[in-house]
């Protein structure tokens, strides 16, 4: 709740997807974050927090990964991820992965109690419930209908089911219309689509059923990786709805 | 019960084909999984109650050791028999000698998962005993030759039609319509079996440590039949499903019963101490309580398993799993199906062969959220995936290839510095362990045509967000 005096500080851990595929989306987090009076750093040597090889069971190979990505974020500062899952990776898992070495404990602690998933960071870091507060001269007032897919590391690792759905309400030019079974995963679960992708598709397309009958012109989510997976299910079969970070919905609502 | 977890990709599929399985799957999410919902809002500190239960799981598996002597020691002052079986050939060939020697031509079984995985009704028949299925459900499969679909409702699959048809073909019955009427037919048939059975066999949900009480819930009343009529009481259980005291069975039962069908108590909640004493007006001459391993010492050895011997088989996570809700139970390829099978039928059979359970899962977590004893399901299931790719406890399951291995050596490498990540990716090799290759599958489809099936492909921005954060003068 410190926003309204000295500047809250925080480094951005943007995540490999949307480094490599979804920059964009970078983009928005930082105009969103300054807007919000956060003192941004990038780390410029990130890379990826390893969980595709944790959760591929390749711990060797994820644990050089997240030993740097602690080693990068060895600070006071917050550490702002715009992904629920990697976010979970860093504050849940990563104590899992290194079990076994007592002495990383006190400093993935550190970690997990600097880092927040985007959302959760304007929410509870921030104290932010209205963010329509924020918005920059003349926003567009059409309003735009927007459904929204839980994360499942957001909700069941992080535990936060509400704050994006609090800021998304905020916004006068944004309606939330929530699908069925919103909280049901989108089948993505990284190597899980590739091993199945059968199932993981027959999982997909329910997504994009419910996805379909709200109306909405986007879906929105806090994780570039189900929106990918959602976006190339949308795409393959010519959908009318566009898979936006929320980063962008959020971005764009107060820019107009 | 045969063990087909190899087959999981193929049995999944003809699941994922099967119009009827699909159909009969979707009823769960609005039903089992919402009524679980409702009843454990409803039922005021929800959550210390399963705090408390998982406690109570935890104590007791701690000291299995202890509990399971006292659990003998007070069936045996009851007048009952207690026989520990190492394995399910052990358990099958106690029951199976026990009927021999006892002239039992007829045996009433009432629902028991660790049963199934004794084949018992296949052993006894070979015998030439008759056994059958009381539970409508377990009656249902046993008459389609069929595997239990799911662990609270193993005929979950079969519409009423197919039911009906069934009944046709094997009990030559009338053509019914109504589930009623199938009810009644299934009645009338059981009717004649319990009375004429000498032996009826039931499973336990819960065995009582300070009473030697075995305590079974069913809907249909006739567990408590299988227990009642027959002259002789055979329960099979798991070491698992001791509980201390009768006041922590209270507690379990409150969990297991919301959590199975959101009922808050089920028809029938049926507690058994031993066989009939002299003042008893009836009941069974003789009560043999078996107990049974059959691998279940693995997952208590094993510190990362031990929590799956707290699962009191509610069912729940099938219900929550949107994976089971695709391939059903019979995918899975032994007794146990979805988050919980995938954990304990490998441990259980043979971790190589189902090296694709602890893969079949998004690790959504819908597992760990449903779970009234809050058994972190995913965690296990990772820490599988861990020993099948590099098999630090268990060396002789590492199946991952050399193939996969280095593939993910140079992932690794080129994700570790940002200069090789940007390199590599140019190159498409970051994605490459987690994106479907060209190779082909078995099927003759490559798992790319698989993947691309069902979403187009993301492609690589030209400038990743690293080289515009300059621009942001970051
Ligand atoms: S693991 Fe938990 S939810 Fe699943 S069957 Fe066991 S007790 Fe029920």
């Amino acid at each position: 709740m410190a926003a309204a005096t000295s500047p809250v500080r925080a480094s951005l851990f943007v995540t490999c997807i949307i480094d490599q595929i979804y920059p964009e989306v970078g983009d928005s987090t930082v105009r969103l974050l300054r807007r919000l009076g956060v003192e941004l750093d990038f780390p410029a040597s990130q890379t990826c927090c390893g969980q595709p090889a944790f959760n591929s069971g390749f711990w060797s190979d994820a644990k050089p990964l997240a030993r740097r990505t602690i080693e990068l974020l060895q600070h006071d500062k917050y550490v702002v991820v715009p992904s629920g899952s990697c976010a979970s990776m860093m504050r849940v898992f990563y104590a899992e992965l290194f079990h076994d070495e007592p002495a990383m404990q006190q400093r993935i602690a550190s970690l997990a109690s600097r880092t927040y998933e985007l959302t959760e960071f304007i929410v509870d870091v921030l104290g932010i419930d209205d963010i329509s507060a924020y918005a920059e001269g003349e926003t567009n007032q059409n309003k735009r209908k927007v459904t929204y897919h839980e994360g499942c590391h957001l909700r069941r690792e992080l535990h936060a089911q509400t704050q994006s759905r609090t800021l998304l309400d905020s916004l006068p030019n944004v309606e939330l219309t929530e699908m069925e079974q919103s909280e049901v995963c989108c089948g993505f679960g990284g190597t899980f689509s590739v091993k199945f992708p059968e199932i993981s598709g027959a999982m997909l397309n329910d997504k994009l059923k419910y996805a379909g009958e709200t109306g909405a012109d986007a879906i929105t989510a806090c994780d570039s990786s189900c929106l990918m997976h959602i976006g190339g299910g949308i795409a393959k079969n010519g959908m009318d709805i566009q898979p936006q970070h929320i980063a962008q919905v959020l971005d764009d609502a107060l820019t107009g | 019960m045969q063990v087909t977890t190899k087959q999981f990709t193929d049995s999944a599929e003809s699941a994922l084909n099967d119009a009827k399985i699909q159909a009969n799957l979707l009823g769960l999410y609005g039903g089992f999984h919402q009524a679980r919902l409702d009843a454990s809002a409803a039922t005021p500190d929800w959550d210390a109650l399963q705090e408390r239960g998982r406690a109570i799981k935890a104590h007791t598996i701690a000291n299995l050791d202890a509990y399971l002597r006292m659990a003998m020691e007070n069936v045996h002052k009851a007048g009952g028999n207690v026989y520990f079986a190492k394995d399910a050939n052990e358990a099958t060939s106690y029951v199976t000698s026990l009927a021999l020697s006892k002239g039992v031509k007829t045996v009433v079984k009432s629902k028991s998962m660790v049963s199934e995985e004794m084949s018992l009704n296949e052993r006894l028949e070979e015998a030439g005993i008759e056994s059958v299925e009381t539970d409508l459900g377990e009656y249902i499969i046993q008459l389609a030759g069929e595997a239990p679909f799911h662990i609270i409702a193993p005929a979950i699959h079969k519409s009423r039609e197919e039911v009906s048809e069934l009944f046709e073909d094997k009990l030559n019955a009338p053509h019914y319509t109504s589930i009623d009427d199938l009810a009644q037919e299934a009645r009338r048939q059981l009717r004649e079996k319990f009375i004429a059975a000498d032996m009826g066999i039931t499973g336990a949900n819960f065995i009582v440590a300070e009473t030697g009480t075995l305590v079974l819930v069913t809907n249909e009343g006739n567990g408590r039949m299988c227990t009642s009529m027959p002259r002789i009481h055979v329960a099979i259980t798991g070491m698992e499903k001791v509980v201390p005291s009768i006041e922590d069975m209270g507690i379990m039962l409150r969990l297991l019963i919301r959590s199975a069908t959101g009922q808050r108590i089920s028809s029938y909640v049926t507690a058994v101490t031993g066989p009939r004493r002299a003042e008893d007006e009836d009941g069974p001459e003789e009560f043999h309580l078996v107990i049974v391993d059959n691998g279940r010492s693995r997952l208590l050895a094993d510190p990362d398993l031990r929590e799956a011997l707290y699962c009191l088989r509610c069912g729940a996570c099938l219900n929550a799993c949107p994976v089971y809700r695709k391939v059903g139970g019979h995918s899975y390829g032994w007794v146990y199906p979805g988050p919980i099978g995938a954990i304990v039928s490998p441990m259980l059979t043979n971790l190589s062969d189902a090296k694709d359970l602890p893969y079949a899962s998004s690790l959504c977590g819908a597992c760990k959220e449903a779970c009234p004893v809050k058994i972190n399901l995913p965690r296990m299931l990772l820490y599988l995936r861990h020993q099948l790719a590099e098999g630090d406890n268990y060396p002789q399951h590492r199946t991952s290839t050399a193939k996969e291995r280095l593939a993910m050596k140079v992932w690794r490498m080129a994700a570790s510095n940002s200069f090789a990540m940007s390199t590599a990716s140019k190159l498409g090799r970051l994605a490459q362990p987690f994106m479907p290759g060209e190779g082909k599958n078995k099927g003759g489809s490559s798992p790319l045509s698989a993947w691309t099936r069902h979403r187009a492909l993301p492609s690589l921005a030209s400038r990743p967000f690293r080289k515009r954060a300059k621009d942001h003068d970051l």
